[in-house]
């Protein structure tokens, strides 16, 4: 993967790397280092033809085709109300399409039995506009969460949580509750909570949208370091500053429900053609 | 991407650092996952109060069993003979040729003629001292004392042994007439059965107001914690893993509520003993046997076990129509 990050690291308390961690569950180990276990070689998500309704209204999503590849970064983009919360949670799983294919790691998602569904769930991490922490859960515990999910034993929680805690800067809060917290701090959580397990694939739906500027280039900071261990970003944004942040990004532009620039070319043409 | 030598080094410090700390430390939940008591409320409140009842049912149901049990032991086998009508002496010599016939009799395990005191027992309840002194005394022969003899058969009592009775009555004591032990207890026996089928309805009818109360409490704390159950499920829990915590809370609280209520419903059969045992003998709960403890026991634990099914079936119920 060539990703890089097109500034220089962000001063502030969020750590150079992100843990490496293992961790063993009642199921299998998870080799948290290797963020595609069990990946295909191809896109990892594949969208062709998707359209959402909502009952018998107008479709708030058309003819959606795209895919994403491993190890890329992908902003999502589009005015409010262009469908782009509705197009992320179809890729977290949290929607299924009224018509149209998607496969996400080689599996038809929209056909997915809902037992078969949490596992496909678990290789994806969400960070949430609204963040979605349990409010009566400390920062450790909600960023153990997935893992406490996942099966992982009690006594392997702590290092890799505290760890990923560090990570993000958030050391001192650490027992604390999120109502405590402030907008930028309690991103910070929810972001270390959808990479604790270390998904192949993270989806972050406007992070940046309650967040100062300062704040906003921290946590861009964050996702771009998870990209370069090798997992896919998907972050849905309509700050351009931030894009310009992260200029091997791709772009997927939404518009009324439309996907305008589906393999991102439009903001991201191939290398033989940029230059002078 | 490639890390220094110097931040390889610093990170395994890190991560075997924080491992250890783990293996010795292990950090329990702040919190439950789900809000505090997810499925309390009057839950406990109402388990404590069903399980009361209904172990106070079927202890009576038990209890009433028990009786039957053993009026039926002790009048199963057993004829009465009743001589009435002759003169006192004449009575008298038909009771004696009646235990004459019947001592040697094929399948009569025993015999016993009845005392005038006896007699006298059993009437004093109906006709008072005063009645059964004159009586005794001679001196007023309008009451004449039926004879009884009790007859015990080696088997039952069914109708044919006491048409063989009857039969060999027939000629010795004409004025004697025979009738089966049990005969008697059969209105007992219906009513005891009635009330049997009540205790079953009643229990059957706690059960299923207990049911409902956590089916109710299952769907109240599922909406109380709808938000935390979305974001569990996105992280990527299982319904089974969701539905674990519900069955686990309503346990929990089914276990608190029956084992108050089963305490209240013990000191009730204990103190409602104490006052049977007072009517005399046969009469008491005491009647209950350590099986009919086992099960009155067995009670509160079936109710846990009831709420935590509930429970489970009702969340997964609930959450197959979730997204």
């Amino acid at each position: 993967m060539s990703a890089r990050c097109g500034d220089s690291e962000p001063t502030g308390s969020v750590t150079a790397t992100p843990p490496r961690t293992e961790l063993r569950t009642d199921a299998r180990t998870l080799d948290l280092a290797k963020p595609g276990f069990g990946s295909t070689s191809g896109p990892i998500v594949r969208f062709e033809n998707v359209g959402l309704r909502y009952g018998a209204g107008r479709e708030v999503l058309s003819d959606i085709t795209f895919k994403l590849h491993p190890g890329r970064f992908y902003f999502l983009t589009g005015a409010s109300g262009a469908g782009k919360s509705t197009l992320l949670r179809l890729l977290y799983l949290a929607q299924q399409p009224s018509r149209g294919a998607i496969t996400m790691f080689g599996e038809d998602a929209a056909s997915l039995s809902r037992a078969r569904r949490p596992d496909l769930r678990r290789r994806i991490g969400v960070v949430f506009q609204d963040f979605r922490l349990v409010p009566h859960l400390t920062v450790f515990d909600n960023v153990a969460l997935p893992l406490r999910l996942a099966g992982v034993a009690e006594e392997e929680l702590a290092g890799p949580v505290t760890d990923m805690i560090e990570w993000v800067g958030l050391t001192g809060a650490i027992d604390q509750r999120p109502s405590t917290l402030s907008g930028g701090e309690q991103q910070r959580v929810a972001i270390a909570r959808a990479v604790i397990t270390r998904p192949e694939l993270l989806v972050a739906d406007e992070p940046t949208g309650n967040v100062d500027p300062q704040m906003a280039v921290r946590l861009l900071y964050l996702f771009s370091s998870m990209n370069k261990l090798g997992t896919t970003v998907v972050l849905a944004t309509h700050d351009t500053s931030l894009m310009h942040r992260q200029p091997d990004a791709a772009v997927l532009r939404l518009e009324r429900g439309r996907l305008v620039d589906p393999t991102g070319m439009i903001r991201n043409p191939p290398e033989r053609k940029r230059g002078p | 991407m490639i890390l220094t030598r110097k931040e390889q080094a610093r990170l395994f410090a890190r991560e075997g650092f924080g491992r250890v700390r783990g293996l010795f430390a292990p950090r329990a939940a702040s919190a439950p996952l789900l809000s505090h008591k997810a499925v309390a409320g009057p839950v406990p409140w109402v388990i404590a109060i069903m399980t009361a009842l209904t172990v106070v049912a079927a202890a009576g149901g038990l209890a009433l069993a028990s009786i039957a049990r053993t009026a039926q032991a002790d009048l199963a086998g057993g004829i009465t003979v009743q001589i009435a009508g002759p003169a006192a002496g004449e009575a008298d010599r038909q009771a004696r040729a009646a235990l004459a016939v019947l001592s040697g009799a094929e399948g009569v395990a025993s015999t016993r003629r009845l005392g005038a005191g006896e007699r006298e027992d059993l009437l004093r309840p109906w006709l008072g001292d005063a009645t059964l002194r004159t009586g005794a005394s001679g001196e007023d022969d309008l009451l004449v004392m039926p004879e009884l003899i009790e007859v015990r058969l080696s088997g039952a009592s069914d109708p044919a042994a006491v048409d063989r009775v009857r039969t060999l009555l027939a000629k010795a004591a004409p004025d004697a007439s025979a009738s089966a032990d049990m005969d008697w207890l059969g209105p007992l026996r219906e009513a005891i059965s009635a009330l049997q089928w009540l205790a079953v309805a009643l229990v059957a009818l706690l059960v299923s107001a207990t049911t409902a109360a956590v089916l109710l409490a299952s769907r109240s704390a599922l909406t109380a914690n709808r938000e935390t159950i979305e974001i569990m499920h996105l992280l990527g829990a299982h319904d089974l893993q969701v539905a674990r915590m519900f069955q686990r809370s309503a346990a929990l609280s089914a276990a608190a509520g029956g084992a108050a209520g089963f305490a209240v419903a013990e000191a009730t059969i204990l103190v409602l003993a104490g006052k049977f045992a007072a009517l005399g003998p046969g009469s008491s709960a005491a009647g209950l046997r350590w099986f009919d403890w086992v099960v009155l026991v067995l009670i509160p634990v079936a109710g846990v076990g009831l709420a935590a099914v509930t429970a489970r079936l009702t969340v997964l119920a609930t959450l197959r129509r979730m997204p």
